[in-house]
């Protein structure tokens, strides 16, 4: 099939499966490039015992955002097909919280999508995270690695 | 009169208590006001110079004045991924 440009966004609580999300996604035959990035929970942060998270959502501008951001990468770097899911609630150590696909016809503007869009999400994308930790008070944290 | 929305998310749902409320706006308010207010009410940490808002669920400014059945949320700084 021949692929046009398109994006799915989707921000939910059911646990992302990655194996399952790319079994799903359709052919591109024009796409010689799939990169992608899977955010996971980490169980240290900051020297700290990271026992879970809680994610939080303002959903209906979290997803504007998203399409946003991938309406962006798409155009800067001519791919074709990008994705985003998202989740919220509460969250394991190993789960993955986010998982981003960029499709792209050489492999150079997938790496660069993908990076684009998971840096960016990280800047301005509605969504929050509260750690939790073995032995000190939870704490709503800020952005500060890349 | 202005009646508006607001939603409570991350920090600033936990200080306030609360996840939404409605206030009846008795005179022109803008979004950066209506934060002072709120942040004088409930002992916000963090200062305006440090949030952004939305009104109708896309960011906005902060001298931005809330009309009569606006949807307002004050966003703390964001940490997805």
């Amino acid at each position: 099939m021949t692929a046009v440009n398109t994006s799915e966004v989707l921000i939910t609580r059911n646990p992302i499966v990655s194996s399952q999300i790319r079994q799903s996604l359709a052919q591109l035959d024009d796409c010689g490039g799939l990169c992608s990035f899977e955010g996971l929970i980490r169980n240290h942060n900051h020297g700290k015992n990271v026992t879970f998270l809680e994610y939080e959502a303002y959903t209906e501008l979290a997803e504007f955002e998203l399409h946003q951001i991938c309406s962006e990468a798409r155009e800067k770097f001519a791919l074709k097909f990008t994705l985003v899911h998202h989740r919220i609630g509460e969250l394991a150590i190993g789960d993955v919280a986010v998982l981003i696909y960029a499709l792209s016809v050489h492999r150079d503007a997938a790496f660069l999508g993908c990076r684009y869009i998971i840096d960016t999400l990280k800047t301005r994308v509605p969504i929050w995270k509260k750690e939790h930790y073995e032995d000190s008070a939870p704490v709503w944290t800020k952005c500060t690695h890349s | 009169m202005a009646q508006i929305h607001i939603q409570y998310f991350a920090q600033l749902k936990d200080q306030a208590n609360k996840l939404e409320e409605v206030l009846d706006l008795k005179t022109k308010t803008t979004a950066g006001e209506l934060y002072e207010t709120l942040s004088a009410q409930y002992g916000f940490s963090l200062k305006q110079n440090e949030i952004r808002v939305a009104i109708n669920d896309r960011f906005s400014k902060m001298d931005d004045v809330l009309l009569d059945d606006s949807k307002v949320v004050f966003i703390p700084p964001v940490s997805g991924g």
